[in-house]
């Protein structure tokens, strides 16, 4: 009963989140993969330099990469030119496929560390006996190191998820604050606090606190079953 | 059946402590053993002929396919080489009846073992559906052997693939792997053990062939081998106690 008065602004901004996480969790997935599997199959300074980039996203203020994603979806950058030859105006910023860039970026690492543990756990061997079976790179790659390190794969895709619904000012920056497009739930909440909504607040803040929860709480049941292979 | 193909084999490069510079031939048919005291490099040597280890100069050569000269290196999964490594690395994830078919074409021949010969000579029948993490290490040696076998390959190596098995299991399986069509690379320490499956034997210590011939229990000869190559180890123990001393 509560829920039903919940106002549908709410409702609008939650259903956003949801898309777009999901969205970002998707790519995050395709480019993790085959990126942390290249990461952790032998060392060399190149692939550090790359994994260093990879990693930005951690330390660097959030807004610091939001100013840099507005030039770059901006009308006079390479997201406008995007924009006009796809017919979908002039830029990309404040649009929800310029918020799904920006979250699979600022997500990467989140997805990238674990898989890339994950994937350097497995160790040379298996994919030495699945050659020597002559298994091609690529079957032993879906056959053999993906279902070795999938609890890691999850854990990533939990973690790219997750990070994407708490990002705010990377949304902040590029997305704005337009309701249905781009006003996800972190954004909605900074909205009700300005218009002093507590009740409507008050709800998205527990919401994240117990959805925090249960993420974290979930990554830890996975990572007890990381070990069982290793006996 | 295709007639017995050597296999030829030269490489040049860093091996472990040494320099190694080494050729030989492993005839196309029955077991070769490779013996020489540990850390000579043994189990390096059969890497660079799956191809899992590159020397800088190399060639290696089953009959007339090329795997290895300057300029050319077949990846591991082109070759048509079968490996029992050391430790049974069965794939955790799998049974032992998905290990057992996951290299195996859709149809063999050759003359090469079935799935049912395989499980009753290498008396796995009672174990297909078991995974690789409830069996004995015995177990897991039968298993990547097993393995091996049917993914149907034209040169098999194996690395002390016999260590972890009982004397009877282990003569079954010794005259088992002397009736195979295919030509045997064998790495062992067991000079009994040598001497019943192989009919050559390749010696080789600091990464130089010492000799190769037929088989004749000759333990001075192994003996000498091990001293030289313990040799630079020797020296750096004679060091540490200078110092400490």
């Amino acid at each position: 009963m509560a829920m039903q008065s919940l106002p549908p602004d709410l409702w609008q901004a939650a259903w956003l989140t949801v898309r777009l996480a999901t969205t970002a969790t998707i790519f995050l997935l395709a480019f993790s993969l085959p990126l942390a599997y290249w990461l952790a199959r032998g060392a060399s300074l190149w692939k550090d330099a790359i994994f260093t980039a990879v990693s930005l996203p951690l330390v660097l203020p959030p807004s610091v990469l939001g100013y840099y994603l507005l030039l770059a979806l901006g009308p006079s950058g390479p997201g406008g030119w995007l924009a006009r030859i796809s017919g979908a105006g002039q830029t990309l910023a404040f649009t929800f496929w310029g918020l799904v860039l920006g979250s699979v970026l600022y997500s990467l690492p989140f997805a990238v560390q674990p898989i890339h543990n994950a994937f350097e756990a497995i160790g040379p061997r298996p994919l030495e006996v699945a050659a020597m079976l002559r298994a091609s790179p690529w079957r032993a790659f879906w056959t053999v190191a993906v279902p070795l390190a999938w609890p890691g794969i999850l854990s990533g895709a939990i973690l790219g998820f997750a990070h994407t619904v708490g990002e705010f000012g990377i949304v902040l920056m590029i997305g704005g604050d337009i309701p249905g497009r781009t006003r996800v739930l972190s954004v909605a909440l900074y909205d009700y606090v300005e218009n002093s909504q507590w009740r409507e607040a008050n709800i998205i803040a527990e919401g994240m606190v117990i959805f925090s929860f249960a993420i974290i709480f979930l990554m830890s049941l996975l990572r007890r079953r990381i070990g069982r292979y290793q006996s | 059946m295709s007639p017995p193909r050597d296999l030829k084999v030269m490489f040049q490069g860093r091996l472990q402590a040494f320099h190694c510079d080494l050729a030989f031939t492993v005839p196309g048919q029955g077991v070769t053993a490779l013996m020489g005291p540990s850390g000579c490099g043994k189990t390096t040597i059969l890497r660079a002929i799956a191809g899992l280890h590159r020397f800088k100069n190399g060639f290696c050569a089953l009959g007339d396919v090329i795997w290895q000269k300057p300029g050319v290196f077949v990846p591991p999964h082109r070759r048509s080489v079968g490996y029992v490594f050391q430790e049974p690395s069965l794939l955790p994830h799998l049974s032992v009846r998905q290990n057992l078919l996951y290299g195996a074409p859709a149809q063999a021949g050759g003359g090469m073992p079935t799935l049912d010969e395989i499980t009753s000579v290498l008396g796995l029948t009672n174990l297909l559906h078991r995974r690789p993490a409830g069996l004995s290490g015995g177990e897991q040696q039968r298993v990547a052997i097993g393995r091996a076998l049917l993914a149907a390959p034209e040169f098999l190596l194996m690395d002390e693939p016999l260590s972890a098995l009982d004397r009877d299991r282990k003569n079954t399986i010794i005259s088992f792997l002397k009736r195979l069509p295919i030509p045997i690379l064998y790495v062992s320490h067991d000079s009994d053990e040598i001497s019943k499956i192989s009919s050559e034997i390749i010696r080789f210590v600091d990464g130089s062939i010492i000799r190769t011939n037929r088989f004749e229990p000759d333990a001075d000869t192994i003996t000498t081998i091990t001293r030289i190559c313990q040799q630079p180890e020797d020296r750096s123990g004679h060091r540490e106690e200078r110092r400490h001393g």
